[in-house]
């Protein structure tokens, strides 16, 4: 696959500090299953978490605190739990179209012709996916028929979208299966699917809740952006 | 299926690590392998005698209250000693590796109503990352090369990468605590970052 268009360097770094809120973390995700060049990137990062963690001047851990864990691990074995190095769950990235990616498979499971989508508008569904309840972001999937326009989903705020299958071309350029549009909130695009089948896409956005991003919207006639 | 990591150590040093802090960062290495492969619980002990505080010290900054970071800290080095066996696939220190579970432990009692865990590459096993005596030997480099660029980097990115990574602040948050645009933040994290990888660029 040919994956052009990756997620902004410090969208990366806030994923490895874990500082993404959900569903941005959970497109990311999906995009680093099929892309070993951010993978590589995010290792990076997490060396600087590891090198920051190993400067710390510890804190004094409670009385018995070692003796305690021991005990629980002893007790998690004695239920049968696993407490032995465990061999790792091989989880097999696959193309985006044919399945779900792997990181949405505890959302909505990974069958796409198992989602239910909803028509929002001529040539368009889309499907919301559940997040957990204290989520700052909306994470929904988009289904576009060819020569449509992708709808504005966002809310002046951030988002980044991942193209699963198809193809959609905007201003910024062509992007296909794999690619990620990592947009800042002043960006504006008139996102169009090129493709001969309908363009699949993950797109996480920050709430519409937010003041700045209601104050933008609101300012926006005015200071006309 | 473990690469005995430790002979491949003590050479190619580069003249700029500090060799306390990568002979610690080898020992660490040892200790786990010895985890994974005998379940020794003093190898254990000593892991955490170094690790438990800091991981303590971390969530505590990260406004977690005592009892909290206490709790978060056993979880993380409870999920060390079940994991160590994958640690073997893991490209980098254990300080990292580490890091990445206590931030996982962050996350998901955050979303503690969720059944769901932090989606995160660290549980995944690919076909073209799969390690080898070679990659261990890189890790061990990576590592020293990542601890001297981090130690050294100028203050106004290392601040900004201390409150991503430590306080485990948003960009959003960074902006406002530090009174900048967030296009700043998302600037001085990308020269963060950028020097951390063109220190790398051999050796990845
Ligand atoms: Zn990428």
């Amino acid at each position: 696959m040919n994956t052009t268009h990756h997620p902004d360097e410090a969208t990366l770094m806030e994923y490895a500090a874990g500082t993404l809120d959900e569903a941005f973390a959970v497109t990311v995700s999906c995009h680093l299953e099929i892309c070993p060049d951010c993978r590589k990137s995010v290792r990076a990062a997490e060396a600087m978490g590891g090198a920051m963690l190993c400067e710390q001047v510890g804190a004094p851990v409670a009385e018995g605190s070692f003796g305690r864990l021991l005990e629980k691990i002893s007790a998690a074995s004695g239920e049968g739990g696993n407490t032995a190095p465990a061999v790792m769950e091989q989880v097999q990235p696959q193309s985006p179209g044919s399945v779900l990616p792997a990181a949405l498979g505890s959302y909505i499971g990974r069958n796409v012709d198992e989602i239910r989508w909803k028509r929002i508008g001529p040539g368009v569904w889309q499907h919301p996916i559940r997040l957990s309840d204290g989520a700052k972001s909306s994470l929904r999937l988009l289904r576009i028929a060819p020569g449509r326009s992708v709808p504005e989903h966002g809310h002046g705020g951030q988002e980044i979208t991942l193209i699963l299958s198809g193809a959609y071309r905007d201003e910024i350029g062509y992007f296909g299966p794999g690619d990620v549009a990592d947009l800042d909130e002043d960006i504006e695009h008139q996102p169009r699917v090129v493709s001969d089948e309908d363009c699949i896409c993950l797109a996480a956005t920050e709430k519409p809740t937010r003041f700045k991003s209601l104050a933008g919207r609101l300012l926006q006639p005015f200071v006309g952006i | 299926m473990f690469v005995p990591i430790s002979t491949f150590h003590g050479s190619g040093m580069s003249p700029t690590s500090d060799p306390a802090a990568s002979d610690t960062a080898e020992r660490h290495l040892d200790l786990i392998v010895k985890i994974s492969t005998d379940q020794d619980k003093d190898a254990f002990a000593e892991l955490f005698q170094w690790f438990g505080p800091r991981v303590k010290a971390m969530m505590l900054k990260l406004g977690a209250n005592n009892d909290l970071a206490e709790d978060l800290m056993q979880d993380t080095m409870m999920t060390v000693w079940m994991k160590a066996g994958q640690f073997a696939s893991w490209k980098g220190s254990a300080g990292a590796w580490i890091f990445t579970i206590a931030r996982n432990k962050r996350i998901d009692r955050f979303r503690r109503q969720s059944t769901r865990h932090y989606v995160d590459v660290d549980g995944m096993e690919f076909a073209d990352d799969s390690p080898d005596g070679e990659d261990m030997v890189l890790a061990d480099e990576r590592d020293r090369i990542v601890s001297n660029a981090t130690a050294g980097l100028p203050e106004e990115l290392r601040e900004i990468v201390r409150l991503a990574f430590v306080e485990e602040k948003s960009q959003t948050e960074i902006a406002s605590e530090l009174g900048i645009p967030l296009g700043t933040v998302k600037s001085r994290t990308r020269r963060a970052y950028q020097k951390i990888r063109d220190e790398l660029e051999d050796v990845l």
